[in-house]
């Protein structure tokens, strides 16, 4: 009976590796989920961004692949969150010796991946229909900024998976993602909105992603350091909502 | 944890409260290494805060609660304990022996998944997704995902509930090879059968108090009655006024009486009804002793209200 592990903190690489492929697994087998994530912004990209808007390819590449990975890390952690949570997989979980933070991290590989996709279809489209060239690096750098901006939604996504009822979390969840996309200039270019409009996108985290994928790709310059920063503001925010949904599931597990 | 050992976990004086509802009040609790503690009691007696309080899933108002000498919400403890707690679903599009190498992949020691699927009675249904199992394939699932870690002290929320008779049967006798292995067993059960066969001590929850706590025969103990079935042309009225007779019941040809002192009701009995046969005296089994115990309980609840 004594004869006991004492590591008392951290996860072992082999769970870990576990939660990554097994969160994997479950949303690619999902099609509910991963073929409007995959498929509904990529369409979207083509039809706005290649058919009806000339000449933009470029610059609404980074904005709709901004779009895109905030419902992955949003939808996989809001809805997600919120399902397993009333099934009682939470709980179980809770009951194991698995550390909150592996599972929320084999949860966010697993939205990540999902991003990383999203973005290189986008970027094939946009290099084979549109024209858009960039170096290597370039690429790359998008597609690392978009997987790492996933972090904020994810956060947002958590806070409300575990503060929503499973049956009210796509509905919530869309009535976030889609107007917030919108108010932050990802579906048309920001400079085409309303003034009163381009004041208030400043103020919306997906504006501040879409700005750094914007200075990756080579569109438009832009101060780093704020955007980095009203980021992880924004981060700390919805760690808040974390909390608070954290604490309410504790209460009533 | 004891001394010697033998307590796994204990709870001290605690209270729970749901808002204005208090779903435990003062419970006391120890569980002996080795040892089967079956939690009875009816819906809403807060068997299931109990579970949770001792797995550390919620925090505790009042009282004390202690897991191999610590705090139920250390890692340490948590890699000692198995709980099969009554979910509705896991990841639905994961197969049985993803989830079992999911779980396994969290513990120190951890059971070979294969072997496990066996002792579960799942083999031949490792490929199958979660949503695909059935209703009692599910609950031998989260059994098998109960005993992954090897666990000292397993945690087993209505395990068999849903379960044909032959699963039933296997699951028990997993439960007693475990126990002969010296794991200690809280299981939280509706069915008396299964308490009684399982069980080496029994505790009786109720509105959020503990009843009583005993052996299987301590709680049998606590009802005086004995049990006397008869075929008899005496109606029930009469029946019911023969002496020490506490209630009287017909089961289709048969009567079924409970006395405080059977001898002296079947002496009565026989006087009105020298014709009396095919007659059987027991004493209460655990069923009506639990009856009893919640009956009574409710009777001194509303006398003092």
């Amino acid at each position: 009976m004594n004869n006991v592990s004492i590591r008392t903190s951290g996860i072992r690489p082999a769970a870990l590796w576990q939660f990554v492929q097994c969160q994997w697994l479950n949303l690619v087998r999902m099609p509910a989920y991963s073929l409007p994530t995959l498929l509904f912004p990529v369409m979207f990209y083509a039809f706005f961004g290649l058919v009806m808007i000339r000449g933009q390819a470029h610059y609404l590449l980074a904005t709709f692949a901004t779009f895109g990975i905030m419902g992955a890390a949003l939808f996989s952690f809001g809805v997600g969150i919120a399902t397993e949570r009333a099934q009682g997989w939470f709980t179980l979980l809770r009951a194991t010796p698995a550390p909150l933070a592996g599972v929320v991290a084999g949860k966010w590989f697993g939205a990540a991946i999902f991003a990383a996709i999203i973005v290189v279809l986008m970027e094939v489209l946009a290099a084979v229909f549109g024209g858009v060239r960039m170096h290597p690096g370039q690429w790359l750098g998008l597609v690392g900024v978009l997987v790492a901006g996933t972090l904020p939604f994810c956060l947002l996504g958590l806070g409300l998976g575990l503060l929503m009822s499973p049956n009210a979390a796509p509905a919530i969840i869309n009535i976030v993602y889609l107007p917030l996309g919108f108010l932050s200039g990802l579906w048309i270019p920001v400079s085409q909105l309303p003034g009163w409009m381009q004041s208030f996108a400043e103020w919306l985290p997906p504006y501040h992603l879409a700005r750094l994928a914007l200075h990756v790709a080579g569109v438009q310059p832009t101060d780093v350091l704020l955007n980095v920063l009203v980021l992880v503001g924004f981060s700390g925010i919805f760690s808040l909502l974390v909390v608070v949904g954290w604490r309410r599931t504790r209460r009533s597990p | 944890m004891s001394a010697d050992g033998t307590c796994v976990a204990e709870f001290r004086n605690v209270s729970f409260r749901y808002g204005k509802v208090q779903a435990l009040e003062g419970v006391d609790l120890s569980l002996s290494r080795g040892k089967v503690t079956a939690l009875l009691g009816p819906n809403g007696a807060g068997k299931s805060t109990l579970i949770h309080l001792l797995l550390g899933l919620l925090p505790v108002q009042a009282g004390s609660t202690e897991l191999f000498g610590g705090s139920p919400q250390a890692r340490l403890a948590r890699e000692r304990v198995g709980a099969m707690l009554q979910i509705s679903g896991v990841q639905d599009n994961l197969t049985v022996l993803e989830l079992i190498r999911l779980f396994a992949s969290l513990y120190p020691k951890p059971a070979e998944p294969h072997r496990l699927i066996e002792e579960a009675g799942l083999t031949g249904l490792e490929q199958r997704r979660f949503a695909r199992l059935s209703g009692g394939q599910r609950q031998r699932l989260l059994f098998a995902l109960a005993l992954v870690g090897n666990p000292e002290l397993l945690i087993l929320d209505e395990p068999t509930a849903g379960l044909d008779p032959a699963a039933r049967q296997r699951l028990w006798r997993v439960i007693e090879q475990r126990r002969a292995a010296g794991a200690s067993i809280l299981l939280c059960t509706h069915y008396l059968d299964e308490a009684a066969r399982l069980a080496d001590r029994i505790v009786v929850l109720h509105r959020g108090r503990k009843l009583t706590e005993g052996t299987p025969d301590d709680i049998r103990s606590h009802v005086p009655s004995s049990l006397i079935r008869a075929r008899s042309s005496t109606g029930l009225d009469a029946i019911g006024a023969l002496e020490a007779v506490t209630t009287v019941d017909r089961l289709e040809d048969h009567v079924q009486v409970m006395s405080g002192n059977p001898t002296a009701t079947l002496r009565d009995w026989l006087a009105t009804d020298a014709d009396l046969e095919v007659l059987e005296v027991t004493g209460a089994d655990l069923e009506t002793a639990f009856m009893a115990l919640i009956d009574n309980d409710e009777k001194t609840i509303q006398e003092a209200a």
